[in-house]
């Protein structure tokens, strides 16, 4: 029953916020809402038993990419209300699109309770005695590690695409030269001298 | 009692919501881009779902592939808006038609 209540409070907070953040004025408010609604996903993968899925929602969404859209919101300075102004003109078109997909999802979801397509058998049966994380551990380890490993590259190729796009070579900078520091020997930086007496220094 | 049923009707209605938020949201690229990240929750919950209805782990491991996809997304796309954003000085995608030959 206690499970019944959860899905139905997950479910519903999830949709509401995923209207408000299609509908929120505020950006940041936008990015708000879109971590409320990763928070509720992941309780309502919680509930299907994926524990790891729904921590690596947890950690992955609304630590990284939610906290990301927030630095470029508060970063850009942009007026807001301008971008605001094709609201109603586009909102017909978008209507008519969301309503059509929602007619063919729900018509898909019909056709699929109603028998479906018996596809092959499973590729993969999750065992009952171990636990969710070490079941994913040792699919993903042995029969996906390729899949794994592109999935590292395809981050790596991300991080280096960021950070090749957004750096930017400012001029007029003093910046340590930690080469040159080390290139410096005593001999060039110090020299013996024996100035006579009343002879001044140079300076 | 909750079946798989009702975790597509969810995921269904979270799409909707995603693709709405792109076509009423035309200009504010930022919007655009969470509504990406909605349509992709969607789909994991999807996915997550028929791998708990189905009793067979692999649509959590493609379900892990599909956030790895979304958060280096998010990362690509928030660093082209931000340089967008330097040689323009507005995020506003109507008009971004300079690379029209």
């Amino acid at each position: 029953m206690i499970q019944v209540i959860a899905f139905w409070l997950f479910a519903s907070i999830v949709i509401a916020s995923a209207t408000m953040v299609i509908l929120a004025r505020n950006p940041v408010h936008s990015v708000m809402w879109l971590i409320l609604a990763f928070f509720n996903a992941a309780g309502l993968m919680l509930l299907t038993g994926a524990e790891f899925i729904a921590m690596l929602l947890v950690i992955v969404y609304v630590g990284a990419v939610a906290v990301l859209f927030l630095f470029v919101v508060m970063m850009l300075d942009i007026d807001f209300a301008e971008l605001r102004s094709g609201f109603v003109r586009y909102l017909p078109l978008g209507a008519l699109v969301a309503i059509v997909l929602a007619a063919e999802l729900v018509f898909a979801v019909g056709a699929w309770q109603a028998g479906g397509v018996d596809l092959a058998a499973r590729a993969a049966p999750a065992a009952t005695d171990t636990s969710n994380i070490q079941q994913i551990g040792e699919l993903l380890y042995t029969r996906y590690i390729f899949l794994f490993e592109a999935a590292g590259i395809v981050l790596l190729v991300a991080m280096i695409g960021a950070i090749v796009l957004t750096h930017r070579q400012r001029g007029g900078v003093r910046i340590q030269n930690i080469s040159a520091q080390n290139r410096r020997r005593p001999e060039d930086a110090t020299r013996l001298v024996d100035p006579g007496v009343g002879q001044g220094m140079e300076l | 009692m909750i079946s798989v049923g009702h975790y597509l009707a969810v995921s269904a209605v979270l799409f909707t919501l995603g693709v709405l938020g792109i076509f009423i949201n035309r200009k504010n690229i930022i919007v655009i881009l969470m509504a990406i990240e909605l349509i992709l929750l969607a789909v994991n919950i999807n996915l997550v779902a028929f791998s708990a209805a189905l009793n067979d782990l692999v649509g959590q491991v493609f379900s892990m592939f599909v956030l790895t996809v979304a958060a280096g997304e998010a990362a690509i796309g928030l660093a082209i808006l931000v340089i967008y954003f330097r040689g323009r000085g507005t995020i506003a995608v109507d008009d971004a038609n300079r690379m029209k030959g």
